[in-house]
């Protein structure tokens, strides 16, 4: 930031030669630290690796299920995903429709609290969403579920038969679709107030309604947003933990059946689950597990961020 | 337009929809709550014969009354702005739906939890106890203990690696580091634990549980936050006030530590603030590294700690004989756990109105 640098710092501890010490220890504390950054991101896949390790090479009999490291993940791949994915089609538009009430509808005064408000479906913990889902949601949704089960029984998501508990992979669905409501709706929320004023000015002026206004200047210019946004959402639902492991009725299996009992655990659920009375080569299972979780996310967050970069380019912002 | 948009506020919301003013026939203002009332007698009148529930009544009502506005605007006003009128329902609808969670989340837990909000909850802990009485006070102080752990290792590593993004950085090493705190933002939890448990377990050998382990996997958590806030805190500090200070012949790092930091703090302690709500209920990375105990265990680097919020999930789910006892606990756990996020989230927000730089903005 500064304007009195104008050569790069590396190599300004050597070359520089009016440099006061003290200057010269801070300097390399602070980049110290950024560099620690790298070293703790490399060390978690490192290590990650190295206790995965005696679970990868180790004979198929041995890891839990006894048919091999592959088919023990897979299910638990399949579950995280379809979790995940369950979330962030119920959140998206929901979220996209909060940001646009409280950008464009709701009364300017209250409109900040209203944010406040939903923020604070953010800062509630993890295992208290088990706790609701488990306790206020799911018996809820057992009507619903065989409501669907009854009219809607041909679709296989629906196939039943429904569960008298509620904790079904719908419900582990809709309690992350929750969680991550927030960050989505912030997000959106945020590119949309930077919709330039002349574009919405702009819509008004030539007759548009107030609907005709979001959909011509405010949906494409905060589209690369929403969509940066609901991949980051994923991203946390991909790795949400406890909320699963609590609401989650679990009996393994790879299954499309949304209402029924019997689900396919999640990654995340599944560590937390069965790590605490784990030992030896269960545990290096559930660290490979683990990784598995870690370059999903990585790449959900990669390619989140690419999106958001090309579409960057395209939005008409500049 | 210049006219109507003097507030620096969306004119889109406060703009009235363009009416034309040739166009006399037109929708009084309250025909449509008037709509939504009519829709909730209707449904109310049918309540014994459709058999509903309050939630139905209001699914009902909403879809009802909706559809009546619609019908109403379209047959007087055109399809545009019946349109419109439909999207408006809808988006509030989504809000109203969005706080159902919320409130029903906030109303269980305190209706379930206040019972057990006692002198005992406070100050006694679980053991010997079996069934009736016993507390959480190993479980708060443990949670204390670990998040100011935490807060120690990550504010010093998050606030100079800020600095050293906004201050020092250039070109790829920078654009390296800035990425990589994108990507530690979205390392799953659970990770984070497993690389605390998996660095422990080569050294120490399996089955380690230790309280440094908690926070140090709580760190990998809270760090990318630290960095993320204090570096959008820091840009926002005026290059002149820095310039000002090498005109004046005071070293970069005095700049730093006297001028920039000060004239950010409120901003910095709302983001550390903030960054410690965020972990402070973190649940998984805490059950794979800390364990729970019956017992208080004070020393982070010896053995196994009790947190509030593992406590609160082995209470749950682990309530033993007669369940009903556990599971006041665990939903009082969880009460003075969200106090406590809540509370972290209030004191950010005041420190951010009160400790704002007093420019002459």
């Amino acid at each position: 930031m500064s304007s009195t640098r104008t050569t790069p710092p590396s190599p300004a501890g050597t070359r520089r030669s009016v440099r006061r010490p003290g200057d010269r220890v801070f300097a390399g504390t602070a980049k110290g630290a950024g560099i620690l950054i790298l070293v703790i991101l490399a060390g978690v896949a490192a290590f990650l690796v190295v206790e995965a390790v005696p679970a990868l090479t180790a004979p198929a009999e041995d890891i839990p299920g006894e048919s091999g490291l592959a088919s023990y993940v897979a299910p638990l791949v399949f579950g995280t995903l379809l979790a995940a994915v369950i979330a962030l089609l119920v959140a998206t538009p929901l979220a996209v429709a909060i940001a646009l009430f409280i950008g464009y509808y709701a009364p300017r005064r209250m409109a900040q609290g209203l944010g406040y408000l939903v923020d604070l479906l953010a800062a509630i913990p993890s295992i208290v969403y088990g706790f609701w889902g488990i306790f206020w949601l799911a018996p809820k949704l057992v009507p619903f579920y065989e409501w669907l089960e009854r009219n809607l029984g041909f679709i296989p998501l629906f196939a039943g038969p429904a569960s008298t508990t509620g904790r079904t992979m719908l419900t582990a669905g809709l309690v992350l679709a929750v969680m991550i409501l927030p960050i989505v709706s912030a997000i959106s929320r945020e590119v949309f107030l930077q919709v330039p004023s002349l574009h919405r000015e702009a819509a008004l002026a030539l007759g548009a309604t107030r609907w005709e206004m979001i959909r011509m200047a405010v949906l494409p210019y905060g589209r690369s947003g929403v969509i940066g946004g609901a991949m980051l959402g994923l991203g946390r639902a991909l790795g949400e933990t406890m909320a699963v492991a609590i609401v989650l009725s679990v009996s393994g299996g790879i299954t499309f059946n949304l209402i029924s009992s019997g689900n396919p655990s999640t990654i995340a659920a599944n560590i937390a689950l069965e790590f605490p009375e784990s030992s030896g080569i269960d545990i290096n299972t559930l660290i490979a597990s683990g990784l598995a979780l870690f370059v999903i996310t990585l790449a959900v967050n990669m390619l989140a961020r690419a999106i958001v970069n090309r579409r960057a380019d395209f939005s008409g912002a500049n | 337009m210049s006219q109507t948009s003097t507030a620096p506020a969306p004119t889109g919301s406060s703009a009235p929809t363009p009416r034309r003013g040739e166009r006399a026939r037109r929708v009084p203002n309250w025909a449509p709550w008037a709509a939504f009332a009519g829709a909730a007698v209707v449904v109310g009148a049918l309540w014994p014969l459709l058999d509903l529930n309050i939630a139905l009544f209001v699914l009902y009502t909403v879809v009802l009354g909706t559809l009546a506005v619609y019908l109403l605007t379209r047959s007087v006003e055109g399809s545009r702005q019946a349109i419109d009128r439909l999207v408006t329902c809808l988006v509030v609808s989504a809000f109203g739906l969005a706080m159902v969670p919320l409130v029903s989340l906030v109303w269980e837990v305190v209706s379930r939890g206040i019972g057990r909000l006692d002198g005992t909850f406070f100050n006694s802990s679980l053991v010997g106890i079996v069934g009736e009485g016993g507390g959480a006070y190993h479980a708060i102080m443990g949670t204390l203990i670990i998040t100011a752990l935490t807060t120690l290792i990550s504010v010093p590593i998050g606030l100079m690696t800020a600095v050293f993004l906004v201050e020092y950085a250039r070109g790829r090493l920078k654009r390296a580091i800035t990425f990589l705190v994108d990507v530690m933002t979205g390392i799953p939890s659970i990770v984070a634990g497993l690389f605390a448990y998996a660095l422990f377990a080569i050294f120490l050998g399996p089955g380690v549980r230790l309280g440094i382990m908690g926070a140090i996997a709580l760190s990998v958590l809270m760090i990318p936050v630290v960095v993320r806030s204090a570096e959008e805190v820091l840009k926002l500090v005026p290059n002149e006030l820095r310039e000002a200070s090498y005109a004046l012949g005071v070293p970069k790092w005095r700049t730093i530590v006297k001028v920039v930091i000060p004239t950010a703090i409120a901003g910095l302690g709302t983001g550390v603030t903030l960054a410690i709500a965020r972990v402070v209920g973190e649940t998984a990375p805490l059950l794979i590294t800390l364990g729970i105990t019956t017992a208080t265990n004070l020393n982070a680097f010896d053995g196994r700690m009790a947190t509030l919020p593992v406590y609160a999930y082995y209470q749950l789910t682990q309530p033993g004989v007669p369940p009903q006892f556990a599971t006041d606990r665990a939903w009082t756990a969880a009460l003075v756990l969200i106090i406590l996020v809540m509370g972290l989230n209030v004191v950010a927000r005041l420190i951010s109105r009160f400790f704002a730089p007093k420019s002459g903005r």
